[in-house]
């Protein structure tokens, strides 16, 4: 089966009617599909041309609605023409507008005009996980007493189930903070923060929480969700930072409901 | 495996650290805490100011913030379990779990 993206980007000759009429919706080069005409046999550019005015705002609104902070950071006109390029060259695969914008924030990245803000796709990324997380399965989170009931010669190689909701993204940036004084609608005041930052995105009810994750702590629970055994994923922490705390790790890991169970393994 | 820097009593020591933290910021028994989070939130008609509607479900979606009046019978907001029916609102008003006829746009 054709995927929609093929009649964004195939060549018009050998296709049929909807993926003529498709293929020149997002490239303003391409002439209108000749197989449209107007009453009397006239010429439709400009009916073509409400067409490709609706995908292409449909597109930007669908970006915008999906990352906010970004948008508040850019500006309206910047982000749209961001936007714009972006759609240009990757038209959605599937017709779920909420799963659009997967490589929005690889495109930043390379945008040339975003290069003053190396942060921002870092920030799109934390938004991206956002809504991955609000969609993701409903399940329960792994409860403190669950773990409490551990035998301690069992600890080392207990396995931890990642939660369905859960993600997390680095950043060399402190994309946490710019990413949390952007997302809502109260003033953003001057940001001081310049260190690295790690966001810990879960869903544990309802609500997503975006959390920073301490250095050391980024790594223990980045291993935990790969799938490494508890002590591992603790001399992980260690080994990378002198200042990890495990036990402040672990409280946030269990508040946050970033896992959904644990099990015994080796 | 560099095992020989962390050993079972480190890792248990953590875990009881971990734990009474959390213990203490939330003095609740286990039950409560899996009530409270059962309860967890509800979904509650006729409390939402207008455009606050909640379903926050992304583009394509057709629900997110369309309330046009404050209160809008038809317009759910997620609010804390419990508290729905109970909370006051201007004008006399009470929030429901069902849909309300009444704050509907014109």
């Amino acid at each position: 089966m054709r995927e929609v993206r093929d009649c964004f980007l195939g060549s018009a000759d050998e296709l049929d009617y909807p993926a003529q009429f498709v293929a020149g919706l997002l490239d303003p080069a391409r002439p209108t599909p000749t197989l449209l005409t107007g009453p009397h046999g006239k010429a439709a550019h400009r009916r073509f041309n409400v067409y490709r005015n609706n995908v292409t705002v449909s597109l930007i609104e669908a970006l915008a609605a999906t990352f906010p902070a970004t948008r508040r950071i850019t500006g309206e006109a910047f982000f749209r023409a961001m936007a714009r390029f972006h759609i240009r060259e990757t038209p959605p695969k599937s017709p779920l507008l909420f799963e659009y914008g997967r490589n929005f924030p690889d495109f930043i990245e390379r945008y040339a005009y975003a290069r003053p803000m190396p942060w921002l796709a870092d920030v799109a990324r934390i938004e991206r996980a956002w809504l991955d997380a609000y969609h993701a399965a409903d399940a329960a989170v792994l409860l403190p007493h669950v773990l409490a009931a551990a035998q301690p010669a069992e600890l080392a190689d207990l396995v931890f189930e990642p939660h369905p909701a859960t993600g997390v993204v680095r950043s060399a940036y402190p994309a946490v903070t710019v990413f949390s004084a952007n997302r809502g609608d109260g003033p953003v005041g001057r940001i001081e923060a310049s260190a690295p930052e790690t966001a810990l995105i879960t869903r544990p009810s309802l609500e997503v929480e975006v959390r920073t994750l301490a250095p050391g702590a980024d790594i223990f629970v980045g291993s935990l969700l790969e799938g490494e055994p508890f002590g591992s994923a603790a001399v992980a922490g260690h080994a990378c930072c002198p200042h990890f705390d495990l036990a402040t790790a672990i409280r946030v890991m269990l508040e946050a409901g970033a896992f959904a169970a644990i099990r015994h393994g080796g | 495996m560099t095992r020989s820097s962390i050993n079972t009593a480190m890792l248990a020591g953590a875990v009881a650290t971990a734990l009474s933290s959390i213990a203490s910021a939330a003095p609740l028994s286990q039950a409560e805490v899996k009530a409270a989070m059962d309860a967890g939130k509800e979904k509650c008609y006729g409390v939402a100011l207008k455009g606050q509607n909640d379903c926050a479900a992304g583009p394509g979606t057709t629900c997110q913030a369309t309330s046009t009046v404050d209160y809008q019978g038809n317009a759910w907001k997620f609010v804390d379990g419990g508290t729905c029916t109970t909370m006051d609102l201007p004008g006399e008003r009470k929030g429901s779990p069902e849909p309300l006829t009444r704050d509907l746009p014109s």
